[in-house]
């Protein structure tokens, strides 16, 4: 029965996103109030519907109800219930389910904190919003239905989920990764509604800019657990593949952060107008056809599930719409943008234009990188692939400029400056990064040019953004977005240096190996005890243990190999012993004949730090969220609705929400 | 005062600096980093398409099924070598590392590395996919008609 609710509950969202689509608009245009006032009911009601329809699916999956085709082929009745639950977004059709679930969690989002904006325009933004939204639904119900029912004959027992994302990793990386998607939808939706409305003044940049920034701390949360789950869970210890389907989730990130910096200059410059409008539509179509990329199965890939081409033709269609729609509208009427600020060629604007300029070339080689092989085979020429070494070249050379740009960027005034005024402050940097550079190359042997460059920058950076905060705290508080720049930066130091040390400095040996041997690494030996089997919940393994010692420090590890019999499926689960300043890591390969393993032992210096980076982005994020001035845009909303006799409840609603949204960030600050 | 057309020409001259650089760095990088696709048969009769073969030390992509029977470890190390098949010749492999694994025999597998004398391809890197009934769109191609063992149907496991 639940099914059959939740696939009614999707029907009529896709009506009412319809008429969100069609009707709110109208009134804006038109100035009917009744049209216009359709709007926030109509979210709220989507938002229901679709928590209702998500309910029922994932209810089906904690009940193992194997007569819905999805649970059936997604879950077994073996799977730990967080499994069953996860299972939900482990496919196809619940994780297009979540991507609409999401969106309207987004819209409702942006209905309830709207409240000091113009009517029209929230009604405005909210449409595009439905527009969005009539797509997905379609899709999901056209193509991908996730409540379909296998009768008249239904399984006992269901195929079990893929073994790969049975695991914590992939609990939460998905959702985070959508949250990033989905809400770059609301910059784009300002952005439309700003075009149809033709005020593209500074308050849609400042009205956007919490809630891109909200979208780009949940993406890069999402790709940072992404690297981090590959990196334990697939065996070979790499974090990042330069695999089309990482560069579809990277390129609307890399669009993100040229997004977030450009607002900062539309909104308090007023410059760069019609470029941010540009930015912020090119983000979510960027995030669109990340989801063609990875849906439609066109991709070469590692990580592409079994996919259905018909359904790749869908999203193209709708992906040319949305797009092709909003390029248009674009063209039609960017030339109304006019930005009257003016500014000299060494100012922060010239500086944040760099970084936009160096951004976007980022973001085209990655683009040419994922689409030339699918173009080169289109075209008859024959399959191709190109590689990691193609982006780790341009990469290394890529991030120079932009360190350089984004380390001067802070100290440098708005509108104009001199050079002169802030050379002796940039010095500040250079002793701790020729120390920690001699450090790197006498203690981990890091020789080669690009990435003694890269700790060097590094740390330049980093050392630059202290004395910034330092420096510029000591006269009056900082407002807490000066706090989340700065933690952003520091993240992308910690970043650059903990891929600068890994690429050179890890060392990994593949052995053939016997319990009893050993196998010696960088001065850590690997004694390889015992193996164990062992019987898990679904799945049967074999436990490998090793002793590890470097003289100092001694610790055990367990490597794993384990068999899901539902799926036929042989995973390796790494044995890792983590630290901030190497990882010790062993996965295990096949058994060889007699009692012989293949293993593969690595030390891995700094790896750490990659992830480091991608946390304090996060953080930085969070921390500009929270920000009095958008404090204050709730605060504005309470002085609202406090009018209204109703003035009670609705104020404690908004608590109610504030602790709710202060808790989900605790969270997430907790999981990470 | 900077003009307004005078800052036009600098963003208009910056633009194109910058778009010149990136088109510059790209195929620069991309000169050395692409790598064609072959099946076996292609590379022995040379492409389906153009009918080029591939020369001896070429970098390339190959994509095909694993022999039954072909696997063959060395002793000491953990050198392997097997052979690979579509729908016609055959052509060998060779490997020093770990196998993934969903590696199996009758399995698709993609292999990057250098083509040596013989049509032996010398592998730095073997990949297979995540999906047990996954294939890449080539190979599925190239492979109509041909057995796919399920590895729960092999024996040779030794898994309880």
């Amino acid at each position: 029965m639940l099914p059959e609710i939740g696939h009614f509950s999707l029907l009529i969202s896709f009506v009412f996103a319809i008429c969100l689509a069609i009707f709110p608009m109208i009134g804006a245009q038109k100035k009917i109030v009744e049209f216009v006032a359709l709007a926030k009911p109509l979210v709220y009601a989507n938002f229901a519907l679709l928590s209702v329809a998500f309910f029922c699916l994932s209810w089906a999956f904690y009940h193992n109800d194997f007569s819905v085709t999805y649970v059936a082929m997604n879950s077994n009745s073996d799977l730990p219930w967080y499994y069953r639950l996860s299972a939900v977004w482990g496919a196809h059709e619940g994780s297009l389910l979540l991507w609409v679930w999401i969106l309207s969690l987004w819209t409702a989002g942006v209905a309830f904190f709207s409240a000091s904006l113009d009517d029209e325009d929230v009604a405005r933004v909210l449409a595009v919003m439905g527009f969005i939204a009539i797509g997905f639904l379609a899709f999901v119900i056209f193509t991908s239905n996730p409540f379909e029912r296998t009768f008249p004959l239904y399984p006992i027992d269901g195929r079990d989920l893929n073994p790969l994302l049975q695991d914590i990793g992939l609990i939460i990386h998905p959702p985070m990764l959508y949250m990033g998607y989905v809400g770059f939808s609301v910059a784009f939706a300002f952005a439309v509604a700003a075009l149809i409305g033709g005020k593209l003044d500074a308050t849609w940049a400042r009205w956007s800019r919490p809630w891109t920034l909200s979208a780009w701390g949940f993406l890069t949360a999402g790709i940072t657990l992404g690297s981090w789950w590959a990196y334990y869970e697939l065996g070979w210890g790499g974090w990042w593949f330069w695999d089309p389907v990482e560069n579809a989730s990277f390129m609307p990130w890399i669009a993100g952060t040229a997004l977030i910096h450009s607002l900062a200059v539309t909104e308090k410059r007023g410059a760069f107008k019609s470029w941010t409008v540009l930015l912020a539509i090119s983000a979510f179509s960027l995030s669109l056809l990340g989801t063609f990329l990875v849906r439609s199965g066109i991709l070469v890939s590692v990580h592409a599930f079994a996919s259905d081409p018909t359904r790749g033709l869908f999203i193209l269609i709708y992906l040319l719409a949305v797009i092709g729609g909003a390029l248009t509208l674009y063209a039609w009427r960017a030339d109304k943008v006019v930005s009257t600020h003016r500014y000299k060629l060494f100012s922060r604007e010239v500086l944040l234009f760099i970084n936009n300029v160096l951004l976007v070339a980022a973001l085209i080689v990655v683009l040419l990188g994922t689409l030339l092989p699918l173009v080169h085979k289109e075209i008859g020429l024959g399959s191709i692939s190109i590689g990691a070494p193609f982006f780790d070249k341009v990469s290394s050379i890529w991030f120079i400029p932009f360190i350089l740009v984004l380390s001067i960027g802070p100290f440098v005034r708005w509108k104009q400056d001199r050079f002169s005024r802030i050379r002796n402050k940039l010095l500040v940097g250079i002793v701790p990064a020729i120390i920690v550079a001699l450090t790197c190359y006498l203690t981990l042997q890091i020789n080669t040019f690009f990435s003694l460059l890269g700790v060097v920058l590094a740390t330049w950076l980093a050392a630059l953004v202290i004395y910034e905060l330092i420096t510029s705290s000591k006269n009056n508080p900082l407002p807490l977005t000066h706090w989340g720049m700065s933690l952003g930066h520091l993240g992308f130091a910690a970043l650059v240096i903990g891929i600068a040390i890994t690429k050179v400095a890890s060392v990994d040996k593949s052995v053939r190996i016997s319990p009893g041997q050993s196998v010696t690494v960088e001065n850590y030996v690997f004694n390889f005890t015992k193996v164990e089997q062992f019987q898990g919940p679904n799945y049967s393994a074999y436990h490998a243990h090793f002793d590890v010692s470097n003289g100092s420090d001694t610790f055990s590890l367990k490597a794993e190999k384990r068999y899901y019999k539902m799926h036929s499926n042989v995973m390796t689960e790494a044995g890792i012993n983590a630290g901030l300043w190497r990882d010790i890591y062993i996965s295990l390969g096949e058994q060889l004949d007699g009692k012989a393993w293949a293993v593969t032992a690595n030390v891995k210096p700094f790896v750490r730090w990659i992830w480091l980076g991608g946390l304090l982005m996060v953080l930085g994020s969070i921390m500009c969220i929270l920000d009095k001035r958008y404090r204050k845009v709730l605060a504005w909303r309470e002085q609202k609705t406090a009018q209204p006799a109703a003035s009670n409840t609705m104020a404690a609603e908004n608590a109610v929400s504030k602790v709710a949204s202060d808790t989900v960030i605790e969270q997430r600050i907790k999981f990470e | 005062m900077t003009t307004r057309r005078q800052k036009r020409l600098y963003t208009g001259l910056s633009l194109i600096l910058g778009l010149a650089v990136t088109v510059g760095l790209i195929l620069y990088a991309l000169s050395e980093n692409i790598d064609l696709f072959y099946t076996p048969s292609e590379i022995i009769y040379g492409k389906k398409e153009t009918g080029v073969k591939p020369s001896v030390g070429q970098r390339l992509r190959i994509g095909g099924m694993v022999v039954e029977g072909s696997v063959r470890r060395d002793p000491e190390s953990l050198k392997v070598e097997f052979e690979l098949q579509d729908t016609g010749p055959k052509v060998i492999v060779r490997y020093d590392g770990i196998l993934p694994d969903l590696f199996r025999e009758g399995q698709g597998i993609v292999a990057n590395g250098y083509l040596r004398e013989g049509n032996v391809i010398e592998a730095f890197e073997v990949l297979a996919k995540h999906d047990e009934e996954y294939m890449p769109p080539d190979l599925a191609e190239a492979m109509k008609g041909i057995k796919h063992v399920k590895p729960s149907e092999n024996q040779e496991l030794g898994y309880k």
